[in-house]
C-alpha cells in the first residue's frame, strides 16, 4: 500500500481541495480505461438519443452498449496482464490496484448480463420499460432525454397502445452512467471522489427504477422512494465526511489511515464521522438495518433493472466498504470491530426471518439479498488477505446468481405483467421443467449448497472469518444460512411439489438476450461451484492501493 | 504422512515393488480411480439431460453405469488388496488455492475408503435391477415409452451413487461435505419423488432441514481444523492432530457427532428418517437403510485418529448410540406400517454401529463390520418390502397383511433370511457382526460396560420381538386382506414380484447369510481395515466371555416367543387399540421424537417460546407452508416495520444511524 509518498500530502491536497492547482495531473491512461471507455459511451448514448432516427435507436444503443462493456473488458485484461502492484493517478484520487481491477471485472460481467436482459424485446412485446410517449399520442415532436422520467405519465401509458411501440433506450445510456458511476466507487482514494461516484451511480438508478412499462404506480412509487432515502443516505455520508475531514484534515484514505494509526486527535470526531460514512454504504448495500427500502424498491422496479440493482450495485457498495474498512481504517479496526459485527448479525436475522413469510418472490429474493449482505458484512470486517479475496469471490458469484434469477422470474407472466406472487409459482415443474429446474439450481446456489459457486462463496468466506478469529460470528452465520435454506426451498417445493392453479402464469419462451444472460449466470455459478480457482486465483493476486 | 506418497506427487506415479507390467497396470487402474465416480455421474447427466428420448433405455444405462462402477470397484480392490500401502492418495486438481487457503480435489484410497465403495456400488447394483421391475408403472399406469418418471428415477439414483462415492472417497473433509450436501439432495429429490403425494413432500423437507442442523456442525468442525491447522486433508489432520489441544480436539469430535446423528438419524436428529420412508422402496434400501445413513458411522470411523485422543467424546458418541438403539428399538415395537418398523430398526442398527465406533479402537472394525452386513440384511428386507406392497397394491399397514407365504414363497423366503440375520439368528451375518459390538461393549471398564452392554443386550431382545411381530403379521396368520379393501376400494390380489425384482432379493439374502461367516473367519475383515482404522484392541469383559452369547440369545428367544403369544397366538385386530399402556402410547407418538426435535432443534434456532400445542401445527412437521408460521410472530414484529411509508423508512435510518454512531462513540471513546 505504500506506493504514494506520505510527505507533504495534508498541504498538496487542501490545494487540490481549493482548486488552486491549475496544472493538468498526469494520468495513467491504461488504467482507468475501462472507466473512461464506459463514461465516454454513456455519452454517446445521449447523443445517439438525440441524433439517431427512433426506428433505429433500440439497436444503435444496444449495440453500443454491448460493444462498450465488451471494450472496456478487453482493456480491463489487457492492463491487469501488465499490472503488478498498481498504483494511483488523477492525482491521487483514484487508485487501481489489483483488488479494485477485480471488482471492476465483476462489475464489467455483471452489466453485460444486465443489459441483455434490459434489451429483451421479446418477453414483453416493445420491451419492459415506459413506451415511447410521442409515439403512442402520434406526435412527431422532438424529444429530449431530460423529460423522460417526469412525462412518461401512467395515462399517456394506455396499455393497449403501449404494447405496440418500443421502449424508451434511455435506459442504455443511463445504465452506462451508472456502471460508471459503480466503478469510479471502487476505486475512489479520497471521500470526495467517492461521494461524486456515489451520487454518479445512484442518480441514473434512481430514474430506472421509475421506468416499468407495466404498473407504473408500484413503479415510479419505487424510484421516488428510493430516490428520498438515497438523498438522505447521502446526506448522512456527506456529514460523515466532513467530520472526518475535521478529524485528519484531509479526506483521502491514506491520510485518515495515517491519522488514526497514532495521534492524539479527538476520536469523537473520527467515530461519529466513521459511522455515517459507512451508513451511506450500509444503506446502498442493502445491509439491515438500512434496508427498508430493499424490498419495496426491488419489487417496484423492473425487473431487469432490479437485476442490475441486486448484482452491480451490491457490488459496488462492497467495493466502497472494503476499500474504505481494508484501506482507511484497518487501524482502527478493534474499535469498530463489534460494531460491525453486531450490524452483520443484525442483516443475517432481518433478512432471513423477514424472507420466511415473504409471498412475493421479488420481496424475497429481496430479503435474501438482506441476508447476503450479512454473510458478505463477515467477510467484509475480515481485514484479512483471505477476508479479502473471500469477499470478492463471494460478490461476483452472487451477483451472477442473483442476475439469472432476476432473469428467470421475469419469464413468468400472466396477462397483468409478471406473475411474481409465490401461488402463480405452484406446480411450475409441470408446466415448464427447465425453467422450473433452472431456477431450482439458482436458490439452491443462493442456499449455498455445494457444486454451485454459493458454496463456494460461503465457505470462503466463513473460513477466512473463522481463522480470523470471529468464531461466533460464523457459527451465527451458518445457522442463519441453514435456516435461510427454508426459504428457497419453500419455493423449490411449492414448483415441484404442487399443483398448478387451473388460471396460472404462462412461461414466457425467453428472446435469445434473455437467454444469453440466464444461460451466463447459470453457468458461471456452476462453474464457479466446480473450479472456483478460475475466480479466486484472481481475487486473491493483491489487495487495494493507496 | 509417508504412507501417501503412493500416488501423492500425481496421477501417474505408480505402486513401488511389483512386477513391471503388473505394475503398470495397477498404476492405470489406480490412478484412474475417479472413473468410479465418474461412470455415474456421467451417467445421472446424460438421464437428466437427455429428456423423453432416454425414456425407453433410461433405465438400462442407470444399471450399466453403476454395475460398471462395481466393476472398476472390484478391480481397484484386487489392485490394492495384497499390498503394504495404507492409503493412496490420489491429487485431481487444485480445488480451492488460495494463499493460506489450500484445498485439493482428491481421492483417498485406502481399506475404509474400499469397502465402502464396494458396498454402495454393490449394493446400488442390486437396487437398481430391482427399480427396473419395481418403478416399471409410473403412478399413472404408464409403462415404457410414455414413463418419464422411471427415467427420471434412475437418473437421481446414479447422481445420487456419484456423491456417495464422493463421500467416501475424497481424501479431505471439505470433499467429504460436497459429496455429504450432495447425497442430502440427491435424498431430498427421491424422498419427494413422488411429488404428488403432500406428505412426501413434507417428509422431503423436514429430512433436509434436519439435515442442515447436523451439517452446521460439520461446517463448523471443518472451520475448526482449517483454523488450528490450516489444511483439511486426512493425512495433514491426523498426522498433526497432537498439535492440537484436547478442548478443541473435543470441540471437533462433538461437532462432526452432530453432523453425524443429522445424517445417520441418531438421537436426537432421528424423526426425519423414518418420514422418509415417503420415497420408493428402492430408495429406502438404498439410502435410507445400506448406504447414506451409514455415512455419520463412516465420518466417526473415518475420524478415529481425533476420537482416539478424547475419551469423553467416544463415551459421547458410545451414549448416542446406546439411546439410539433402544429408542429405535422402542417405537419399532408400536407402528403397523411395516416400511416405518424397517425405517425404526435401521435406526436402531445404526444405534449399534455407533456403540461400536464409540468405543475406540476396540470397535472401529467391528461398526464398519455390522455395517456391512446390515448392508445386506436391512436392503434386502426393505427390497422385501417392496415386494410385498408392489403384490398388495402399494399397502404399508401390516394388519392388512396376513398369511402371505403361500402367495409370494420368494419374498417370503428372502424376507425371512433376511429377518434371521437381523435377529442374529446363529451363523447368519448379524450374528457375528451384533455379538462382537456386544462383547465389545461389556469390555468396556466399570459401569460402562455394565450400561452400555446392557442397552446392547436388552436392544438385541426388543430387535427379536418387533421383528417376529413384523414376521407374523406380514407372513402368517390369518388371512386379513381377503375382507378388508384398499383406501381407493379396490380389493387385494396377492403375487410374487417379477424375476428382476425377486433376482436381487435372492443375491441380498445369500449375503444375509453367508457375509458375516465370510468377514470374519481369520478376521479377514478386521485385519483388512487395520491399516486404516487401527488394530482391534479386545479387553476384559465384566461378564465371562460365554456368557454374553448365551445372554444374547436368550433374549432374543424371549423376544420372539413373546411376540408369538401377543401376536402369534391371538386374533390381530383391524385396527390399532386404542386402550393402551402410556409406554405403547409413546412409543407410537415416536417416544415425542419429533417434539423433542422441535426442542432442541427449531426452536433455539427460531428463537420463540410458543407452546407445544402450537408447534404441533407448524413447525417443521407441518405443511411446508406452514413453516413460516413458527416464525410468523418475529416475521409479523419485522413486517410491521415495513410499513411502505418513506417517513417511517426515514425514521429508522436515523434511527439505526444514531444507534450506530452512538455504539461506535461509545466503544472507541473511553
Amino acid at each position: 500500500m505504500g506506493v504514494v509518498a506520505r510527505t507533504g500530502v495534508p498541504d498538496r491536497h487542501s490545494e487540490v481541495l481549493a482548486q488552486q492547482s491549475t496544472d493538468m495531473p498526469p494520468i495513467a491512461y491504461a488504467a482507468v480505461a475501462p472507466v473512461l471507455i464506459v463514461l465516454v459511451a454513456a455519452c454517446l448514448g445521449v447523443l445517439v438519443e438525440a441524433f439517431v432516427p427512433r426506428r433505429q435507436r433500440w439497436a444503435v444503443q444496444v449495440a453500443l452498449s454491448l460493444l462498450t462493456v465488451v471494450c472496456a473488458g478487453a482493456a480491463l485484461i489487457r492492463h491487469a496482464r501488465e499490472i503488478n502492484t498498481g498504483g494511483t493517478t488523477f492525482a491521487d484520487t483514484v487508485a487501481v490496484g489489483p483488488a479494485t481491477l477485480f471488482l471492476w471485472g465483476t462489475l464489467l460481467a455483471l452489466a453485460l448480463g444486465a443489459i441483455l436482459l434490459i434489451a429483451d424485446r421479446s418477453i414483453e412485446p416493445g420491451g419492459a420499460f415506459v413506451a415511447e410517449t410521442n409515439a403512442a399520442s402520434g406526435g412527431t415532436a422532438s424529444r429530449h432525454p431530460a423529460d423522460a422520467p417526469g412525462a412518461a405519465s401512467a395515462e399517456v401509458m394506455d396499455r393497449a397502445s403501449a404494447s405496440v411501440v418500443g421502449m424508451r433506450t434511455e435506459v442504455f445510456p443511463l445504465v452506462l452512467f451508472s456502471l460508471g458511476g459503480m466503478m469510479v466507487f471502487c476505486a475512489a482514494n479520497d471521500l470526495l471522489t467517492m461521494f461524486v461516484a456515489l451520487e454518479v451511480l445512484s442518480l441514473p438508478l434512481y430514474l430506472l427504477c421509475g421506468l416499468a412499462r407495466r404498473r407504473r404506480l408500484l413503479s415510479q412509487e419505487a424510484a421516488v422512494k428510493y430516490f428520498l432515502l438515497g438523498a438522505f443516505a447521502s446526506a448522512f455520508f456527506l456529514y460523515g465526511l466532513a467530520l472526518l475531514y475535521g478529524y485528519a484534515g484531509s479526506v483521502k484514505f491514506s491520510d485518515i489511515a495515517d491519522a488514526t494509526a497514532g495521534s492524539l486527535r479527538s476520536d469523537t470526531l473520527l467515530f461519529a464521522g466513521l459511522g455515517l460514512v459507512v451508513m451511506g454504504l450500509l444503506f446502498k448495500g442493502s445491509v439491515g438495518p438500512f434496508h427498508l427500502w430493499t424490498p419495496d424498491v426491488y419489487h417496484g422496479a423492473p425487473t431487469a433493472v432490479t437485476g442490475f440493482m441486486a448484482a452491480c450495485t451490491k457490488v459496488a457498495a462492497f467495493g466502497g466498504l472494503l476499500r474504505l474498512l481494508h484501506v482507511a481504517f484497518r487501524a482502527s479496526s478493534w474499535e469498530w470491530h463489534w460494531v460491525l459485527w453486531s450490524v452483520a448479525v443484525l442483516s443475517m436475522v432481518i433478512g432471513v426471518v423477514s424472507g420466511l413469510t415473504q409471498r412475493d418472490l421479488k420481496r424475497m429474493i429481496a430479503y435474501s439479498s438482506i441476508a447476503h449482505a450479512g454473510f458478505l458484512m463477515v467477510g467484509a470486517i475480515t481485514l484479512t488477505e483471505r477476508g479479502l479475496s473471500a469477499t470478492l469471490f463471494y460478490l461476483l458469484a452472487y451477483g451472477f446468481t442473483t442476475l439469472a434469477v432476476f432473469g428467470t422470474i421475469g419469464l413468468v407472466r400472466t396477462s397483468e405483467g409478471e406473475a411474481t406472487h409465490l401461488s402463480d409459482w405452484a406446480g411450475l415443474a409441470k408446466r415448464s421443467p427447465v425453467v422450473a429446474t433452472v431456477f431450482t439450481f439458482l436458490l439452491l446456489a443462493l442456499a449455498g449448497i455445494p457444486a454451485t459457486s454459493g458454496f463456494m462463496g460461503k465457505f470462503a468466506v466463513f473460513s477466512a472469518a473463522f481463522s480470523a478469529g470471529m468464531g461466533p460470528l460464523v457459527v451465527i452465520a451458518l445457522l442463519a444460512s441453514a435456516l435461510a435454506a427454508f426459504i428457497y426451498l419453500r419455493v423449490i417445493v411449492l414448483m415441484f411439489f404442487n399443483d398448478p392453479a387451473p388460471d396460472g402464469p404462462t412461461v414466457s419462451v425467453p428472446g435469445a438476450f434473455t437467454t444469453a444472460a440466464i444461460t451466463l449466470g447459470v453457468v458461471v455459478t456452476l462453474l464457479l461451484g466446480l473450479v472456483p480457482m478460475l475466480a479466486l486465483d484472481w481475487a486473491s493476486v493483491g489487495g487495494f492501493v493507496s | 504422512m509417508d504412507q501417501r506418497n503412493g500416488l501423492g506427487d500425481g496421477v501417474t506415479t505408480s505402486v513401488l515393488a511389483a512386477p513391471e507390467p503388473v505394475q503398470a497396470a495397477q498404476g492405470a487402474i489406480q490412478s484412474n480411480a475417479w472413473l468410479i465416480i465418474a461412470i455415474p455421474l456421467l451417467g445421472a447427466a446424460v438421464l437428466l439431460l437427455a429428456g423423453r428420448r432416454a425414456n425407453g433405455w433410461g433405465h438400462l444405462l442407470g444399471c450399466a453405469t453403476v454395475i460398471a462402477s462395481f466393476g472398476y470397484a472390484l478391480a481397484l480392490f484386487s489392485s490394492v488388496g495384497g499390498s503394504e500401502q495404507a492409503a493412496r492418495s490420489l491429487h485431481l486438481f487444485s480445488w480451492i488455492p488460495v494463499n493460506s487457503l489450500q484445498v485439493d480435489f482428491g481421492l483417498r484410497i485406502d481399506p475404509l475408503s474400499l469397502v465402502f465403495v464396494l458396498l454402495i456400488t454393490g449394493v446400488g447394483s442390486l437396487i437398481h435391477i430391482y427399480s427396473i421391475g419395481y418403478m416399471a408403472h409410473d403412478q399413472q399406469g404408464r409403462t415404457g415409452r410414455g414413463n418419464t418418471e422411471r427415467r427420471r428415477f434412475f437418473g437421481y439414483l446414479n447422481l445420487f451413487v456419484a456423491a456417495m462415492l464422493i463421500l467416501v472417497l475424497g481424501n479431505s473433509f471439505v470433499t467429504l461435505y460436497l459429496g455429504w450436501e450432495g447425497v442430502g439432495l440427491a435424498s431430498y429429490l427421491l424422498i419427494g419423488f413422488w411429488q404428488q403425494r403432500p406428505s412426501a413432500a413434507g417428509a422431503a423437507t423436514k429430512a433436509f432441514v434436519m439435515n442442515r442442523v447436523g451439517d452446521v456442525g460439520l461446517a463448523l468442525a471443518i472451520f475448526l481444523l482449517f483454523a488450528r491447522l490450516g489444511t483439511t486433508q486426512y493425512a495433514e489432520v491426523f498426522a498433526r492432530a497432537d498439535e492440537l489441544s484436547s478442548g478443541t480436539v473435543l470441540a471437533i469430535a462433538l461437532l462432526l457427532l452432530l453432523g453425524a446423528c443429522g445424517k445417520s438419524g441418531q438421537v436426537p436428529l432421528q424423526a426425519w428418517l423414518p418420514d422418509a420412508m415417503e420415497g420408493p422402496t428402492p430408495v429406502s434400501a438404498l439410502i435410507h437403510a445400506a448406504t447414506m445413513v451409514t455415512a455419520g458411522v463412516y465420518l466417526i470411523a473415518r475420524a478415529n485418529p481425533l476420537y482416539s485422543m478424547t475419551e469423553v467424546g467416544q463415551l459421547v458418541v458410545a451414549i448416542v448410540g446406546a439411546v439410539t438403539l433402544l429408542v429405535g428399538c422402542v417405537i419399532g415395537c408400536a407402528y403397523d406400517d411395516i416400511k416405518k418398523v424397517l425405517a425404526y430398526s435401521t435406526v436402531s442398527q445404526i444405534g449399534y454401529m455407533m456403540l461400536a465406533v464409540g468405543l475406540g479402537p476396540a470397535g472401529y472394525a467391528l461398526g464398519i463390520m455390522h455395517l456391512l452386513t446390515h448392508g445386506f440384511f436391512k436392503a434386502g428386507l426393505f427390497l422385501g418390502a417392496g415386494s410385498v406392497m408392489h403384490g398388495m397394491r402399494d399397502e404399508v399397514d401390516m394388519r392388512k397383511f396376513g398369511g402371505l407365504y403361500r402367495y409370494m414363497p420368494i419374498t417370503f423366503a428372502t424376507f425371512g433370511l433376511g429377518y434371521l440375520a437381523l435377529i442374529g439368528f446363529p451363523f447368519l451375518s448379524g450374528y457375528y457382526s451384533k455379538e462382537a459390538i456386544i462383547g465389545a461393549a461389556f469390555a468396556e471398564p466399570g459401569w460402562r460396560g455394565w450400561v452400555l452392554g446392557g442397552a446392547a443386550v436388552l436392544g438385541a431382545g426388543l430387535t427379536a420381538f418387533y421383528m417376529t411381530r413384523l414376521m407374523l403379521m406380514t407372513f402368517f396368520g390369518e388371512r386379513r386382506w381377503r375382507n378388508r379393501t384398499t383406501s381407493e376400494g379396490e380389493e387385494f390380489h396377492p403375487h410374487e414380484s417379477p424375476a428382476v425384482m425377486t433376482g436381487p432379493m435372492i443375491v441380498l439374502a445369500v449375503g444375509s447369510v453367508a457375509a458375516g461367516f465370510l468377514l470374519t473367519s481369520g478376521e479377514r475383515l478386521v485385519h483388512f481395515l487395520s491399516p486404516a482404522l487401527g488394530e482391534l484392541q479386545e479387553g476384559h469383559t465384566v461378564l465371562p466371555h460365554s456368557v454374553i452369547p448365551v445372554l444374547t440369545l436368550g433374549l432374543s428367544a424371549v423376544g420372539v416367543l413373546v411376540a408369538w403369544l401377543v401376536v402369534g397366538r391371538r386374533r390381530v385386530p383391524d385396527t390399532a387399540p386404542q386402550r393402551v399402556s402410556p409406554v405403547v402410547r409413546a412409543a407410537r407418538a415416536d417416544l415425542y421424537g419429533n417434539a423433542l426435535n422441535r426442542a432442541v432443534a427449531v426452536r433455539p434456532t427460531v428463537g420463540l417460546a410458543d407452546g407445544l400445542a402450537r408447534f404441533d401445527r407448524a413447525g417443521v412437521d407441518g405443511t411446508v407452508n406452514g413453516v413460516a408460521s413458527t416464525l410468523g410472530a418475529l416475521s409479523g414484529v419485522l413486517r410491521r416495520w415495513q410499513t411502505g411509508f418513506v417517513r417511517s423508512y426515514a425514521m429508522s435510518m436515523l434511527v439505526g444511524g444514531v444507534l450506530l454512531v452512538a455504539a461506535l462513540l461509545s466503544v472507541g471513546t473511553p
